[in-house]
């Protein structure tokens, strides 16, 4: 059937912010979606609110909203723009429950739009817990024994009928939101109170425990022919009990016969077909007993998922790209596979190699938060690797991760064999490194299999690994057999080295004069059966090599590596855009890159794609792979942030030529002497600080500079291990306890700016001119993370004079540094002092934000001057605007806010408690969102409600602020008030406000306990839901119980908490222009831009 | 064992005919072997792939790295024994896990003298074979792999060439014997064993049909009296099975004189091409063949596809759709390959004959196809060929549900 007729435009809803659970995949996804829908001639509108995102290029879509994901702000965007159809089976959940949402407000029949991909019935037969287990029976199959529950009291009947261990899962949620296992009655009403929550529906879900079992899943897809393919098949590592998103999971399954896999695949497709998933791709979940092969259906998406995003990047297979041909009337046979051309996507995917995808958690950045690994999703990336076999592939996934200890290691004592065994039993992000530390005590595979139910299949490759390193320990010389033997079992350089007590070059100094080097396979999606058109590449240690000659020359980005707090799909961005600017200037593009979420990592984002680890070792593979196949100009290390920086000096000592800002300048920003100097010499201040390699010399430095101080391991991203102190005592115990302090991980130790308004500047530097890209306002001060605090462009209170300084001063930052590309800055403006925070000479976190908020592709640029175009050369391009810049932005310009998204509801204590919501220096947020309009209330209010749902405009508000916040908050507290807000206070809070004469409720502190005729305390009264907004800022050192108390329950109940005055401030604000009607209209980024690119003509900077 | 990660490894080394040598280590039985290259892209059913005489005399190269995973259990035998002449593999399990495991693969190849080679680069070697064509190889573990190359070359080109011979009458069961129908019984036929898999008959019995499976040197006198006590069965059955259709002369007299009878006739790969031959349809060896469980099928009748499991080196000439006058009136193309096009299907129209040319039996493989057989038994009901149209291409999981009972399918391996 060819593409349906009657459909010409659609309207595509993506995913928002970055959360756990819904991460990166969805930007992929949504921008295969774009880009096939564009080119079958349709008019593509797409909604959201994520600026870090490719599909919110103005080139993907022909209207590009980046506006809440909210049915009123979508029905808005559908008035405008009239679409024929929605698709939102791209957009995860949120997308999902937004189109949802719009079909039963009407809101889809009043405008006369379909919804295609998946109708909501399917939707609902899918995600619905309790009618998909109907499903499941009418497809003769099974699932897990369970009751659905809308009351706590029917909670308890159920479990009394299961009987405990019992799951609770809420419907409608994504990423196993609020659910968990309940061992006891007490954990019960815990969890499942916060799964009646959670769900949009209260509505949980009471299931027999299967826990142990081996869980696996299958991607399908399905057209309107009801032509049906399984495009995948997935096994966890992990058994059941471990949330799929936080496993170690293998493609294809490893340990299934064909009469197992084949039952597991009609199961599958008859549940597509009884669901109903007309056209589209799904992911279906099973349970499988290994004492008798018993299947269990688990669950279905009836959408594209996480899954599919890992399985496309693992078989070569774009489910979300034939998705959306499906979506728009295509069937399987009609459309072909891109990598052969030849064959047509109605067939399944067949692999030759193995895959294996590791999580990457957080755990660091949430101290208080519970790291045991249940079925919520906690892990914020993921790492996948490809190899010839499944020791390969599992060790490249582990360096793949970046986490220090994640790489197995032999070094050391294993520890006592009972204890590791014990510790095993419970899931976490280090089990598996416990698994191979109990096989190197001698645990027998029966014990760890007991301990761990880890398949024995999969425990065996671990054995296996062990004896491959004792024999590499123990031989008497490393012969080219042995290290090939290891090296075909994935050893690292640096772990041979490990093995040999030899430094890692060392080792691969003497591989390479043996010649054991890796080859490079191709994903072909067939085994090799038909020739591969797509050079979509993995090493492996086997014999032949499949890489190309080519003429052009090469540039090698190297990517961001694994989503992680601090450094997200932000860099993603500036990467594929680097590649997209130089295959436009006639390069050969090479991607390195190991995340399976990321566009960067699609086949045809580049010319070429290395889905490799970004370490030494396996960069510089690569590079010497791509010498071999003709000139390569050079690597680009400054747009993937920390990971491919750490590397720079290391791939030039080792002779690669890296385009851009050299090693030595970038050592000049990174290490603190060397960037005192440049300061110094440009004559710019910085906080007073010292390095300190030992505690004495910390606390001597402290105590010079006076507290509180600001300290924190050198050389990190995202405020690492980052601390205010205010003590001598408390500096002592975070030296102790927070960091590990040597001659070469020294500690810096600032002085800690109070009051300071905090200013980023992303600069764009060719040696001879700056082209500033934007200046960013932080609404929070100095002391929260430039990740976690809201900013806005143009800055909303900087004056001309402070502009110019701040552009001079970046100017001089550049030049003295040698940048050659991007700068990022941060400055603190304290009693009219600009002090110099930082300098990161690498595309930083807000590039996108500020590219989409000034119409300018940033990191287009930059890649251009790395590759030698100089300033003057793009803006006569027409790449930069042919005058002025980001730095002051004219006054027709729309205010963009940028505002972070937090992931505090999703981590619980091991007492089930919620982990604070405090901010500070240390970055903890996982994604951002952004609001634009025409003036900084309305756009903040915007970004609000793309962050969270918004700002309540009538209510209750309690307000308990810290002193020094006393004075501050008086005027936007009279606001609340006059907006008619109805205001509790603590104590100390309504003495101040009242002498400034607002009224105000003294509401019982926490501690004080509900009163004798049973007054409920303010945090009885949050969890009742009576208040609507909380206003709550920590207070220097001293005891933050009752805070903890009232924004743990704000957490939990999830209302609006605001943590700093200045945000208090620029709420009112925004509640004032929401309740005059403001933010309603809705613009997409085209026109915004038209409106800038105007202004620029008439403009003189 | 030979393929632990320490322990001392047997040195083995793969010949192929063009002198292209791989070196690995031994797997199964050390000693050495010749065949036809081919190779299997199967991600699961190395046991079924491995029973499958289909295989005669051909060294399989498996492209799934890990193979044996699952060990060997007692049901999943696809006839009496391993045919396979060789294996190669790259990464051989040294633990079977699953719960119907009885033994490793390592030790059932050994124990039926299967000589294989591990540690092999299998993508390397397949893509050669893709560009250039199934061609003879040799396996030589121990002893026999430190021998000169051109002495091991020499045994490579000596091993008997696949085109023109008759390997049927070498796999088929020396003995008629009979598969019981499945609960009441509906039809019977006459199934001519030309390297059967026994989930055939078994696909049929579930269906109330009694199958008696005759050798493929059985007469037309044989076949046309193999029904209960010497009546004529209700359909006839050709099978899959190995070697070159052209000469096999006699199973072809034998199925034209079905025809004439106008018989029911239904034919799975082996049997695809001789009822091509039978209608004068040419047949040809494909450049490397079709071996896998993922190939997508277009029956042009329904337009659907269906995702099914292949192993042939040979395939019947025309082109999607064409309609041809035979002796036994018009006869069509009714499947096609959708990856190369190759005839994946023939259909009499004017007589009660079809036939495919991949396994609706699977094992190993998809379900997808399993209303071919529902086909067979509305032909004869007697629907003529012409009207065989559904579009019950759906995976009916019934059918899964008897490959999951493995008493009833040790059983019938057993039958076999
Ligand atoms: N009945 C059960 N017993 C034990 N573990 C379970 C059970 N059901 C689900 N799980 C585990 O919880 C995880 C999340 O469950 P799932 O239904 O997939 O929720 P989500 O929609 O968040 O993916 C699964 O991956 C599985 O490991
Ligand atoms: N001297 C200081 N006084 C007050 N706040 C500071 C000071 N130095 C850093 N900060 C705060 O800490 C945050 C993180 O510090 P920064 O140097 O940017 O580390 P990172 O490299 O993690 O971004 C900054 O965004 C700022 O809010
Ligand atoms: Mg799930
Ligand atoms: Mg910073």
């Amino acid at each position: 059937m060819p593409r349906r007729t009657d459909i010409s435009s659609v309207l595509v809803i993506g995913s928002g912010p970055i959360v756990i659970g819904q991460a990166a995949e969805f930007d992929y996804s949504g921008t295969q979606a774009c880009r096939v829908l564009k080119a079958e001639g349709l008019r593509v509108v797409l909604v959201n609110s994520n600026p870090a995102t490719i599909m919110t290029d103005p080139e993907m879509a022909d209207a590009t909203y980046v506006e809440p994901i909210t049915p009123a702000t979508v029905e808005a965007i559908i008035a405008r723009e009239k679409p024929d159809a929605v698709l939102a089976t791209l957009g995860g959940q949120t997308a999902l429950n937004t189109a949802i949402a719009l079909y039963e407000s009407g809101a889809l029949e009043r405008h006369g739009v379909e919804l295609i991909g998946a109708d909501v019935d399917a939707i609902k037969l899918g995600e619905d817990r309790l009618l998909f287990k109907g499903v499941v029976e009418r497809c003769g199959a099974e699932s897990a024994r369970s009751h659905l529950c809308h009351s706590m009291d029917e909670v308890l009947a159920a479990a009394g009928d299961l009987g405990y261990p019992v799951v609770v899962r809420p419907s409608f949620t994504m990423g196993g939101l609020g659910s968990g296992f309940a061992h006891t009655e007490e954990e019960l009403r815990r969890i499942a109170g916060q799964g009646l929550h959670h769900s949009p529906v209260t509505e949980v879900l009471l299931e027999e425990s299967i826990l142990g079992w081996k869980e696996y899943e299958l991607e399908l897809m399905r057209d309107r022919a009801d032509n049906v393919v399984v495009v995948c098949s997935i096994e966890n590592f992990d058994p059941m009990g471990v949330h799929t998103g936080d496993s170690i999971t293998v493609a294809p399954a490893m340990t299934l016969t064909d009469r197992e896999y084949q039952r597991m695949r009609d199961i599958g497709i008859a549940v597509i077909r009884e669901v109903g998933v007309d056209t589209g791709g799904c992911n279906i979940q099973f349970a499988v007993n290994p004492a008798d092969g018993r299947i269990i259906v688990i669950e279905m998406n009836p959408r594209v998922s996480r899954s599919s995003a890992l399985a496309s990047k693992a078989t070569g297979f774009p489910i979300a790209k034939i998705a959306a041909r499906l979506a728009v009337g295509y069937t399987l046979d009609e459309i072909p596979n891109d990598i052969t051309r030849e064959t047509p996507a109605s067939f399944e995917p067949t692999l030759d190699y193995v895959v294996v995808k590791v999580p990457r958690f957080a755990f660091e950045k949430f101290p208080a938060a519970d790291p045991t690994l249940t079925t919520t999703m906690k892990s914020v990336g993921e790492a996948m690797a490809l190899g010839r076999n499944f020791t390969e592939a599992l060790q490249k996934a582990l360096r793949s991760t970046e986490k220090r200890g994640a790489p197995f290691t032999w070094a050391g004592d294993p520890g006592d064999l009972d204890d590791l065994l014990e510790r095993a039993r419970q899931p976490t992000d280090e089990r598996i490194g416990l698994v191979m530390r109990a096989v190197r005590a001698g645990a027998t595979p029966e014990q760890l299999f007991e301990s761990t139910r880890i398949d024995p299949w999969f425990l065996d490759q671990l054995f296996l690994l062990d004896e491959v390193a004792r024999e590499v320990r123990d031989a008497e010389q490393l012969t080219p057999e042995l290290l090939r033997h290891a090296k075909r079992h994935g050893f690292s350089d640096a772990q041979l080295g490990e093995l040999r007590h030899l430094p890692e070059d060392v080792v691969r100094g003497v591989r390479h004069a043996l010649g054991v080097r890796p080859v490079y396979k191709t994903v072909d999606t067939c085994a090799a059966e038909f020739a591969a058109r797509t050079p979509y590449h993995y090493s492996s240690y086997d014999e032949e090599d499949e890489t190309r000659p080519r003429e052009r020359p090469a540039v090698v980005i190297l990517g961001s590596g694994p989503n992680r707090i601090g450094q997200g799909v932000e860099f993603d961005y500036s990467c594929v855009h680097a590649s997209f600017a130089l295959r436009d200037a006639g390069f050969e593009t090479v991607m390195v890159n190991c995340n399976p979420e990321t566009v960067s990592t699609d086949y045809d984002t580049s010319d070429r794609l290395y889905f490799e680890p970004l370490t030494l070792e396996d960069v510089l593979e690569v590079v010497h792979a791509e010498t071999r196949c003709g000139p390569v100009h050079g690597v680009i290390v400054q747009l993937g942030g920390q990971t491919p920086l750490g590397l720079a000096a290391g791939l030039q000592a080792a002779g690669v030529p890296i385009i851009g800002t050299q090693p030595e300048a970038i050592d000049l920003a990174e290490e603190r002497g060397a960037f005192g100097r440049v300061l110094d010499r440009a004559g710019l201040p910085s906080p007073q600080h010292g390095t300190a390699v030992s505690v004495e010399e910390a606390t001597a430095i402290a105590a010079g500079i006076g507290y509180p101080v600001l300290v924190r391991p050198s050389y990190v991203l995202g405020g690492r291990g980052m601390q205010i102190v205010y003590d001598e005592a408390s500096l002592r115990d975070y030296m102790a306890t927070a960091t590990e302090v040597s001659p070469d991980r020294p500690v810096l130790v600032d002085r800690f700016l109070d009051d300071a308004v905090e200013i980023d500047v992303d600069a764009l530097f060719d040696g001879e001119e700056m082209y500033l890209g934007g200046i960013m306002e932080h609404i929070e001060e100095a002391g929260i993370h430039s990740g976690d605090s809201a900013c806005v462009i143009p800055p909303a209170t900087l004056g001309r004079a402070e502009l110019e300084r701040v552009r001079r001063s970046t100017e001089a930052i550049a030049r003295g540094v040698g940048v050659r590309g991007l700068l990022n800055v941060q400055f603190a403006l304290a009693a009219d002092t600009l002090y110099v925070l930082e300098a990161n000479p690498r595309a930083s976190r807000t590039v996108p934000f500020v590219s989409k908020a000034t119409g300018v592709a940033l990191a287009k640029a930059a890649a251009r001057v790395m590759a030698g175009s100089s300033i003057a050369d793009l803006r006569a391009e027409g790449l930069l605007p042919a005058r002025g810049d980001g730095g002051v932005l004219p006054l027709e310009a729309p205010t963009s806010v940028k505002e972070a998204v937090l992931p505090f509801a999703r981590f619980r204590t091991a007492e089930g408690e919620v982990v604070d919501s405090l901010l500070g220096p240390e970055m903890r947020s996982t994604g951002e969102v952004m609001g634009i309009d025409v003036d900084f209330p309305t756009a903040f209010g915007k970004a609000q409600a793309a962050a969270y749902g918004g700002l309540p405009t009538t209510g209750t508000a309690f307000i308990s602020v810290a002193d020094r916040d006393k004075r501050a908050m008086v005027f936007p507290v009279k606001g609340l008030a006059d907006l008619g807000f109805r205001l509790l206070a603590t104590q100390g809070t309504a003495d101040v406000l009242r002498r400034n004469g607002i009224e105000s409720t003294v509401v019982r502190k926490h501690s004080a306990g509900p009163g004798e005729s049973g007054e409920p305390t303010i945090v009885a009264q949050i969890a009742a839901g009576e208040v609507s907004i909380v206003v709550n800022t920590p207070s220097g050192n001293q005891a933050r119980a009752d805070g903890y108390e009232i924004r743990a329950a704000s957490t939990a109940v999830g209302a609006p908490i605001i943590t700093t005055v200045q945000e208090l401030a620029a709420a009112v604000q925004a509640i004032e222009a929401l309740r005059a009607g403001h933010g309603t209209s809705v613009a997409p980024l085209q026109e915004h831009a038209a409106v800038l690119a105007a202004a620029w003509d008439g403009f003189r900077a | 064992m030979s393929t632990g990660a320490s322990g001392a490894r047997t040195p083995a080394v793969l010949v192929l005919e063009d002198g292209r040598t791989f070196r690995g280590d031994a797997y199964g039985r050390v000693g050495e072997t010749v065949g036809e290259a081919v190779f299997s892209t199967g991600m699961t059913g190395y046991q079924e792939t491995l029973t499958d005489p289909s295989y005669h005399r051909q060294v399989v190269v498996m492209t799934a790295p890990h193979v044996g995973n699952t060990g060997y259990n007692d049901e999943d035998d696809e006839s009496s024994r391993i045919w396979v002449a060789g294996y190669v593999v790259r990464d051989p399990a040294r633990v079977p896990s699953n719960w119907r495991s009885r033994r490793t693969l390592a030790d059932e190849l050994d124990a039926q003298g299967v000589v294989g080679i591990s540690g092999v680069d299998t993508r390397a070697l397949t893509r050669h074979l893709r560009e250039r064509g199934a061609m003879k190889v040799g396996v030589f573990s121990g002893e026999a792999a430190a021998r000169p190359l051109e002495q091991l070359l020499d045994a490579v080109r000596g091993a008997p060439d696949m085109v023109g011979t008759d390997l049927a009458s070498l796999v088929s069961t020396p003995e008629a014997y009979t598969v019981p129908a499945r609960g009441e019984r509906r039809f019977t036929v006459a199934a001519v064993d030309l390297g059967i898999k026994s989930m055939t008959p078994q696909r049929l019995a579930e269906r109330g049909v009694e199958v008696t499976v005759l050798p493929s040197t059985a007469t037309l006198e044989q076949v046309l009296t193999a029904g209960p006590g010497g009546s004529a069965p209700d359909g006839v059955f050709f099978s899959n099975g190995p070697g070159d259709p052209a000469a096999a002369t006699h199973e072809i007299e034998v199925l034209r004189g079905v025809l004439e009878r106008k018989v029911p006739f239904f034919g799975i790969c082996y049997g695809n091409q001789l009822l091509g031959r039978a209608l004068g349809f040419g047949t040809y060896k494909l450049k490397y063949g079709h071996r896998g469980i993922n190939q997508p099928v277009m029956d042009l009748a329904t337009r659907k596809v269906e995702v099914t499991a292949h192993n042939h080196g040979f395939a019947v000439e025309g082109r999607a759709g064409e309609v041809r006058q035979t002796p036994y009136g018009r006869a069509e193309v009714s499947h096609v390959c959708l990856n190369d096009d190759v005839v994946e299907g023939l259909r009499c129209l004017d007589a009660p004959a079809f036939s495919v040319q991949y396994h609706p039996e699977a094992a190993a493989g998809p379900h997808d196809a399993s209303y071919l057989f529902d086909r067979f038994l509305a032909l004869m009901e007697g629907v003529p060929a012409a009207q065989l149209v559904d579009d019950t291409g759906a995976a009916d999981t019934t059918e899964a549900d008897t490959t999951e009972n493995p008493a009833a399918d040790g059983a019938t391996a057993k039958d076999a």
